[in-house]
C-alpha cells in the first residue's frame, strides 16, 4: 500500500514517535517503552511510518534501530511553503483589485 | 506590487487547520464585496496563471457557489461552497468540496470548512481565515492538481520582469 507523509503526521502517537527518533536511533522496544499503549499498537505505527518511507533502518547485532529520515520531513515544509505562496499571490491580486475599486469610487 | 501589509500564515497539523490573516489597505465594505460578489471574486481568487470562473453563486445562508479554477491549458477543476452562516460585513462560513461541472461532489477528498472574519483597524481591513480540513490529503491534492506548476511558471515570469528592470 502506498502511503504519504500526511498519513504519518495524522496520528498523535506517530507524531510522538517521529519526535523520539528525530535525534537518536531507537529499537522498537525502546520506542514502545515511551507509550502507555500496547507494544503491538506501537509496532503497527512503526510499520505505517516505514510505509511512509520516513524511517532509516539500521541493524546492530540482533537489534533493529529506527531513525527519522529528516529529508522526508522537509517535504512537508516545502509543500506548506507552496501553499503559503499561493495565498500570498492570491492576496497580492486582491490588493490590485481593491486598488481598482477605490479609484473607481473616486471617479464617481 | 510590493506591499508591507501584514500576513500571518500558520498550520495547525494536529487540528488539520490552516490559519491565514492578512491586512488590506481598503475600506471594509470594499474588502467584503471582493470576497462575496462573484464578478470581483473571479478577478483575484485563482492564483495566476489560473483563472477563477464562477458558474453560479447565491451568497446567502443555504446558498451555493459553483466555480472552476481554469488552468492555462483550459483544464477545469470544479468546487462548490455551501454558505452556512453570514453576518454581513463581519463574518461568513462555508464548506468547500471538490466536484464536477454539475456540482456533484467528489467524496474522495472530503470537505474543508472555512470561517472568515472581517474587521476594521484604522485605515486597514483585516481578514482572518480559518480553514479546517477533513484531511491533509485534500490540501495536498490541491497542489498536485497543478497549482504547483502554474505557480512556479507565474513566479518565473515575475523573475523575468524583475530581471528586465535591472
Amino acid at each position: 500500500m502506498k502511503r504519504d507523509i500526511f498519513q504519518a503526521i495524522a496520528d498523535p502517537t506517530r507524531r510522538a514517535i517521529l519526535v523520539l527518533i528525530s535525534s537518536t536511533a531507537l529499537t522498537p522496544n525502546a520506542i514502545a517503552e515511551q507509550f502507555q499503549t500496547t507494544r503491538q499498537a506501537v509496532s503497527k505505527h512503526i510499520k505505517i511510518l516505514n510505509e511512509c518511507d520516513l524511517l532509516e533502518e539500521k541493524k546492530l547485532g540482533r537489534e533493529i534501530y529506527y531513525q527519522l529520515k529528516i529529508d522526508k520531513m522537509k517535504e512537508i515544509d516545502q509543500w506548506l511553503e507552496q501553499f503559503k505562496a499561493i495565498w500570498e499571490q492570491r492576496f497580492s491580486q486582491l490588493d490590485q483589485v481593491l486598488l481598482n475599486l477605490k479609484s473607481k469610487e473616486n471617479e464617481n | 506590487m510590493k506591499t508591507d501589509l501584514l500576513m500571518n500564515f500558520s498550520v495547525d497539523k494536529e487540528n488539520k487547520a490552516v490559519n491565514v490573516k492578512r491586512e488590506f489597505a481598503a475600506p471594509l465594505s470594499d474588502v467584503w464585496s471582493a470576497w462575496t460578489e462573484p464578478e470581483i471574486l473571479d478577478l483575484w481568487w485563482a492564483p495566476a496563471p489560473f483563472k477563477s470562473r464562477t458558474k453560479s453563486m447565491e451568497f446567502k445562508e443555504g446558498g451555493k457557489r459553483l466555480y472552476a479554477m481554469v488552468g492555462p491549458d483550459g483544464t477545469e477543476r470544479w468546487s462548490f461552497f455551501d454558505y452556512t452562516s453570514i453576518s454581513p460585513k463581519t463574518n461568513f462560513k462555508h464548506s468547500a468540496t471538490f466536484c464536477d461541472a454539475d456540482g456533484n461532489p467528489n467524496s474522495e477528498f472530503g470537505s474543508s470548512y472555512w470561517d472568515i472574519t472581517f474587521s476594521e483597524q484604522g485605515e486597514l481591513t483585516v481578514v482572518d481565515i480559518h480553514i479546517k480540513r477533513d484531511s491533509f490529503e485534500e490540501l495536498q491534492k490541491i497542489i498536485e492538481m497543478g497549482f504547483k506548476q502554474g505557480f512556479t511558471s507565474a513566479m518565473d515570469s515575475l523573475d523575468k520582469i524583475f530581471e528586465a528592470r535591472k
